[in-house]
């Protein structure tokens, strides 16, 4: 991993120096809060890469027989339907755990997304200077001055409700962030030697650009994609909830939470159970975030 | 002085212009243009969908039309609600106060509860109380506050009985709008009952926006006075012989506020944003709720109006925030 070069010059103390990987997870592992994040995060990628296998039911089967079947420990309740049943009596667990699928996927999405145009966007903006800076900034600016959910409601209203369509408002969303994250580091680097050396060697502006600044300016990228992760499960579910994101009868949490609606004073667990895994979820990716943050980058601790 | 506030403002206006092009923008984005809009599922003639482009002006040039309509916002006419008929300045003044009524018990909450927490959580680092108010900080801060709100109802209002489920005061009160602040028009009314009607259906949605906050202003208060704690200056006043309270209350604190102050005004964006989810799950009739009844409804004039003053009050309270850090810290005047 490039991104931990700048730790490569912190004392270690040690007679034989760590790899950089050793260096790095030792600075993770001493958050137990990262760790447990970690392994929350190992478990749900677990059960959304074998969600057919783990789940006892279909997600969208409707058991007509079974409406609102309150959870296995509660009267009334079967070990057939382990968190219960919805109002057209489908299993929720079966329905969570397919959900995981997509909240993973809007993630990865999302950041990978925003990640890589904000970037491109920030350095183009660093390099280019002038007119394309001012310009590119002033744009990013007037993103931000929109609350971030609003935007992205507005984003939604122009290309429809859809899951694709929200994961493209997120996404849009948080890319002033990486923009103006990747042009200050980039900056920053401009300056160095190491550049000016690179460029009388002769290299072209993008292998500048790429494979020698991009590198160095990764670690703060790195932790806001980190951090971007809970951001985009977040938003994705509110406008999931809001009837602007997923439609039913696809599992989204947040969609889901949307059609309890009506009736989650009589059924609790209607309700309960995907807030709830909207809630593990993001907690586990921000605990991640904080322990790359505090293992990669000792500047951003707060 | 006079110069950096010159130059904070005039900075504010490429990006205003940009923020009413967005706004421009998006009612010709929308699928359809504006005439097929308006007419909705009625459907419209040709012939008199022509007329009506004609009428309108939406048979120009693209700039020109923007020309125009940098014209009627500067003269503050904003467009009028497809579904109300009202003209959309009218609908956001009178939805305002309330939001402005929640957001702002919603902050004042987050600050009360906040800042001692952090502040002790400081002072006893590395105790379980520091542990464990971190946790919950950063659980908190992951909270999604629609499904919070509406598991609050579950419990406060449905299970105990203790507030009512949605809306700003019970039917049976009728109160004069004054100021629009339910609160201080309820005092205005000298009606008890209306008063603790009002204060009992905020209550929720304060708690419920306020989470987020609450958490990102703990966490914030500790790191700043763990910071401060560790200076030169307090270990001084510490070797004066100066009582514990009054070494971090009067030494440390101050210094610790500064970023604290800084966060709770970038708190904006984030209550705005927070102030739509929760005003859904409560049924408040504020900006937020109109906003996405403005897109359930498709009325894009509202969105279109609504979105651009929602930006133009962000702009201002930044720039308040920026000319304030300004006046407290003359080293970023420049």
């Amino acid at each position: 991993m490039s991104a931990t070069d700048t730790l490569a010059a912190a004392p270690v103390g040690a007679a034989r120096l760590p790899g950089r990987f050793a260096t790095f997870w030792r600075g993770f592992a001493a958050n137990r809060g990262a760790l447990l994040g970690l392994a929350v995060l190992v478990l749900l990628v677990l059960v959304a890469l074998l969600a057919p296998l783990v789940a006892p039911h279909s997600p969208i089967q409707q058991y007509r027989a079974h409406f609102l079947t309150p959870p296995a420990w509660e009267r009334g309740g079967s070990l057939e339907f382990p968190l219960g049943t919805d109002d057209v009596g489908r299993d929720i667990l079966s329905r969570l755990i397919f959900g995981a699928r997509l909240s993973l996927l809007i993630g990865v999405a999302v950041v990978g997304l925003a990640l890589s145009s904000g970037t491109v966007l920030g350095l183009v903006a660093a390099f280019a200077g002038g007119t394309l800076d001012v310009g590119i900034m002033r744009l990013m600016d007037v993103m931000l001055v929109f609350p971030s959910l609003l935007l992205a409601i507005v984003i939604v209203a122009i290309l429809g409700p859809s899951l694709f369509n929200a994961m493209l408002a997120v996404a849009s969303v948080s890319v002033p962030g990486y923009t103006r994250l990747a042009r200050a580091s980039a900056l920053g680097e401009l300056g160095r030697d190491y550049v000016t050396a690179t460029r009388c060697a002769g290299a072209g502006r993008l292998r500048l650009m790429f494979v020698t600044v991009l590198p160095n300016c990764l670690a703060p990228l790195i932790v806001q994609a980190s951090l971007g992760f809970s951001n985009a499960i977040l938003d994705a579910a509110a406008l999931g909830f809001l009837g602007l994101g997923a439609q039913p009868p696809t599992p989204e949490w947040g969609t889901m939470l949307a059609g309890a609606l009506e009736f989650y004073q009589r059924a609790p667990w209607v309700l309960t159970f995907p807030g709830l895994a909207i809630l593990v979820t993001v907690l586990a990716f921000n605990l991640v975030g904080d322990g790359l943050r505090d293992a990669l980058d000792p500047k951003l601790r707060r | 002085m006079l110069r950096f506030v010159l130059r904070r403002v005039a900075l504010i206006v490429p990006t205003f212009i940009g923020v009413t092009f967005a706004s421009f923008l998006l009612i010709h984005l929308v699928p359809g243009d504006p005439i097929e809009v308006r007419a909705g599922e009625h459907g419209i003639s040709p012939q008199r969908h022509a007329e009506l482009l004609h009428e309108y002006g939406l048979d120009q040039p693209l700039w020109k039309q923007f020309v125009d309509y940098e014209r009627q916002v500067a003269s503050g006419n904003l467009g009028t609600s497809i579904v109300r008929q009202d003209s959309v300045w009218t609908e956001f003044l009178q939805l305002f106060p309330a939001t402005v009524e929640l957001s702002l018990c919603a902050i004042l909450f987050a600050i009360a509860i906040g800042m001692p927490l952090g502040i002790i959580a400081a002072i006893r680092r590395g105790s379980i109380f520091d542990y464990g108010l971190m946790g919950l900080s950063v659980t908190g801060a992951s909270m999604p506050i629609f499904w919070w709100g509406l598991i609050m109802i579950l419990v406060f209002s449905v299970s105990l009985g203790w507030t009512p489920v949605s809306g700003r005061i019970s039917d049976a009160f009728y109160v004069q709008p004054i100021t629009g602040f339910m609160l201080i028009d309820c005092w205005f009314s000298d009606d008890a009952g209306a008063c603790s009607s009002a204060a009992s259906h905020l209550i929720l949605p304060t708690i419920v926006l306020g989470t987020i906050p609450l958490a990102v202003i703990a966490r914030m208060t500790r790191s700043a006075m763990l910071e401060v704690l560790g200076e030169d200056y307090v270990r001084t006043a510490r070797a004066k012989g100066l009582s514990g309270p009054r070494v971090i209350i009067v030494h440390a604190l101050r210094n610790a506020l500064i970023p604290v102050v800084t966060v709770i005004g970038l708190q904006v964006g984030t209550l705005l944003s927070g102030a739509i989810l929760t005003e859904t799950v409560f049924a408040w009739p504020g900006i937020g709720h109109w906003l996405v009844e403005s897109v359930q409804r498709r009325d894009y004039p509202v969105l279109q109006g609504g979105v651009l003053l929602v930006a133009a009050l962000v702009m201002l309270v930044n720039l308040g925030v920026d000319l304030t850090y300004g006046l407290l810290n003359p080293r970023i005047r420049r």
